[in-house]
């Protein structure tokens, strides 16, 4: 089991003959993901690696019976791509791309309240079942199956935990890249809740970082509804107020909310394990799963 | 990005915002003409993207052009706050009254716009929010539609502003709130907002703009100033790096903005001072290692640099291979630098590095004790 993917997806990738989608979409493939179909407006009729490329989302949906979109779109043209794979209807939506216009996800987020689609991202690696399915960037050499569900802001400290876990023998149910930026599709309590349906989760670790309340609200949630155990780590513990980390979403304000302490403190009263450093996530998981 | 205040000024008065009569200056000579052309008492305001100004010695009251010319000489040339003083706004003095405030911006727990509204103005909105939150009124705005005539209205009346200028205030508020959402604005906030005679003018003046979005705002991209308030932190920008520069003496470069980060906490964990964050994104090809070394060696702080890279897609033979080639230009390597690599091909690239010139690390938490030792502990 899993959650969001699995080796039924089926995969079209918005944006497939620009340079990252093309990439991404040999990787994909060469991990075994069921990459069926590409789109890009105005190049209906080619062919990328080999997958047919179609001139909409729709027409992609209903030739080739994809149900996970993958978007590569540049950010201009990110918002536009997203309604029209909310509009086919789609059962997950991943958005790579970064540096879409906060307004824009806004609107997009608003349109996907009003349906059953599960978006990730934008501004984030994607999702990867190992041993099944990739749908993203991220590198599927570091993953292995197993029973550590990942839910994380940030790309190269998901591979970093990702790897020790695996080196210590604990492979991965899913990981959920969510996404840096300030607004995002699925967060952590929407993962959370998808990773407490699936029965082969046995822990999950959360990856969080500085800026917003996202942490604090999977916090709550983890004290109310979660069994699974969860395991925590939060980046930036030592960024000052007031300076972008990165991310766009990685900031302290001014009045001191969207503190790592903040973050560490509501997730341990919780009680989460909170790792300070990337081998003690590991070390926990350990004395979780033996 | 952010508008400086005239900037912003300018913008709220094409949207129908009242503000002051003002003129811009950037000699003594131009504050005195400016002080003449818009009457006196004027206020003398330091241009500068930092609040607090008036606190640190940035704004000042005059009655006479005597004072104008004394106030110009000596904030112009000033440096607040780490920014460097060159212009001046001549404003129209506007007598002391109830101070109100008017805000937009992103509530990220929800995805929404919010409009704000409170009587509490000219403090801090997040230290009413924490002290007195009855005090603002709050409209989340449904980014489909923008903001329906009755929020404005709502806010102003359930927060109490005084019937005589609540409609002012309401159209403010939904005039502020087009302008956020035409501009791609990330934060608006009018504090204060004055209640004269007259009316309502906006004595302050903020606004953000979303960096995401100055692609489609060519005009406000244009008018963009460098906001670098040190040399290092231009020549990051500059080479397109994200760096924020720290005061420790432990130089970090890494890929991806949480590993970076949790490098930074590693080297505090283990007794050491960050330096600096510094991501150099993904694909590091060995001119932008080189252009990373080079800004973290300009750093006069640093005593030693880690190198934290997690080969994901990017192959760790070939980050090595980034890595010597950039070594190479530098005659003598200033100060010491521990690597380390893991993912994709990392054995590989660990064996390419010349071990001469870096010392090479397998581990994370070994690495970044090593750089911490190296660098002596804590400043």
């Amino acid at each position: 089991m899993s959650v969001l993917v699995d080796e039924n997806s089926r995969v079209v990738v918005q944006g497939i003959t620009g340079g990252e989608g093309r990439f991404h979409t040999e990787q994909m493939l060469e991990y075994g993901t069921d990459v069926v179909a590409g789109v890009v407006p105005g190049k209906g009729g080619q062919a990328v690696a080999g997958v047919p490329v179609y001139d909409t989302v729709s027409a992609a949906v209903r030739a080739e019976n994809a149900d996970t979109s993958v978007v590569f779109v540049p950010p201009g043209f990110a918002a536009d791509a997203l309604f029209e794979a909310l509009d086919a209807d789609l059962d997950v939506v991943v958005a790579i791309t970064e540096g879409v216009p906060t307004q824009d996800v806004s609107r997009v987020s608003r349109v996907l309240d009003e349906t059953d689609t599960h978006l990730v991202g934008p501004n984030g690696p994607g999702v990867i079942t190992p041993g099944e399915t990739k749908a993203g960037i991220l590198p599927g050499n570091v993953f292995e199956p197993g029973p550590v569900g990942l839910v994380s802001r940030s790309g190269t400290l998901t591979y970093q935990i990702v790897d020790s876990l695996t080196a210590r023998g604990f492979g991965q149910s899913t990981a959920v890249g969510i996404g840096g930026d300030p607004i995002v599709g699925t967060g952590f309590v929407e993962a959370l809740r998808l990773f407490e349906t699936d029965p082969d989760t046995e822990a999950v670790v959360l990856c969080g970082e500085i800026g917003g309340e996202d942490e604090e609200a999977a916090a709550s949630y983890i004290d109310e509804q979660v069994e699974t155990p969860v395991v925590g780590f939060v980046a930036g513990r030592t960024a000052p107020p007031g300076r972008r980390m990165g991310h766009a979403g990685a900031i302290v304000s001014g009045s001191g909310t969207g503190t790592a302490q903040n973050k560490i403190d509501a997730l341990e009263s919780a009680g989460v394990s909170v790792g300070k450093t990337p081998a003690e996530v590991v070390g926990h998981v350990a004395d979780l799963l033996g | 990005m952010k508008l400086q205040e005239f900037q912003a000024k300018e913008l709220f008065r094409e949207a129908g915002i009242p503000t002051p009569t003002s003129r811009l200056a950037r000699t003594v000579e131009e504050a005195v003409v400016a002080a003449e052309e818009v009457g006196c008492p004027v206020a003398v305001k330091a241009q500068v993207q930092v609040g607090g100004r008036g606190k640190a010695g940035g704004i000042e009251l005059v009655e006479s052009i005597d004072e104008v010319r004394a106030a110009a000489n000596r904030i112009l040339g000033m440096e607040l706050k780490g920014y460097h003083v060159d212009r001046v706004l001549v404003e129209a003095a506007v007598e002391p009254a109830n101070e109100l405030y008017v805000g937009v911006t992103i509530d990220r727990g929800v995805g929404r716009p919010v409009a704000m509204v409170s009587t509490r103005g000219g403090v801090d909105i997040e230290t009413v929010a924490a002290e007195d939150p009855d005090a603002i009124a709050r409209e989340q705005i449904d980014p489909a539609f923008g903001m329906f005539e009755f929020q404005a209205r709502k806010a102003v009346h359930e927060v109490g502003i005084d019937r005589s200028v609540a409609d002012d205030v309401a159209a403010v508020l939904t005039a502020l709130y087009d302008l956020w959402e035409e501009r791609d604005g990330s934060d608006a906030e009018i504090n204060p907002l004055l209640v004269t005679d007259d009316g309502v003018v906006a004595v302050d003046a903020v606004f953000n703009v979303d960096d995401s979005a100055l692609f489609r705002q060519p005009d406000l991209a244009a008018v963009a100033e460098a906001t670098a308030t040190d040399e290092l932190e231009q020549r990051a920008q500059d080479y397109g790096f994200d760096y924020v520069r720290l005061d420790g003496n432990v130089g970090i470069i890494g890929n991806g903005a949480g590993l970076v980060m949790t490098t930074l906490d590693l080297v505090e964990h283990y007794g050491g001072d960050p330096a600096n964050f510094l991501d150099i994104g993904g694909g590091a090809k060995a001119d932008r290692v080189a252009n990373a070394l080079d800004t973290v060696f300009a750093d006069g702080r640093v005593e030693a640099v880690v190198f934290n890279i997690f080969g994901g897609i990017t192959r760790g033979d070939e980050v090595a291979t980034g890595i010597n080639e950039a070594l190479d230009r530098f005659d003598e390597i200033p100060k010491p630098v521990v690597v380390r690599l893991a993912g994709t091909e990392a054995a590989r690239g660990m064996e390419i590095l010349d071990t001469d010139r870096v010392r090479v690390e397998s581990s994370l938490e070994d690495a970044v004790q090593a750089a911490v030792a190296a660098a002596g502990g804590r400043t």
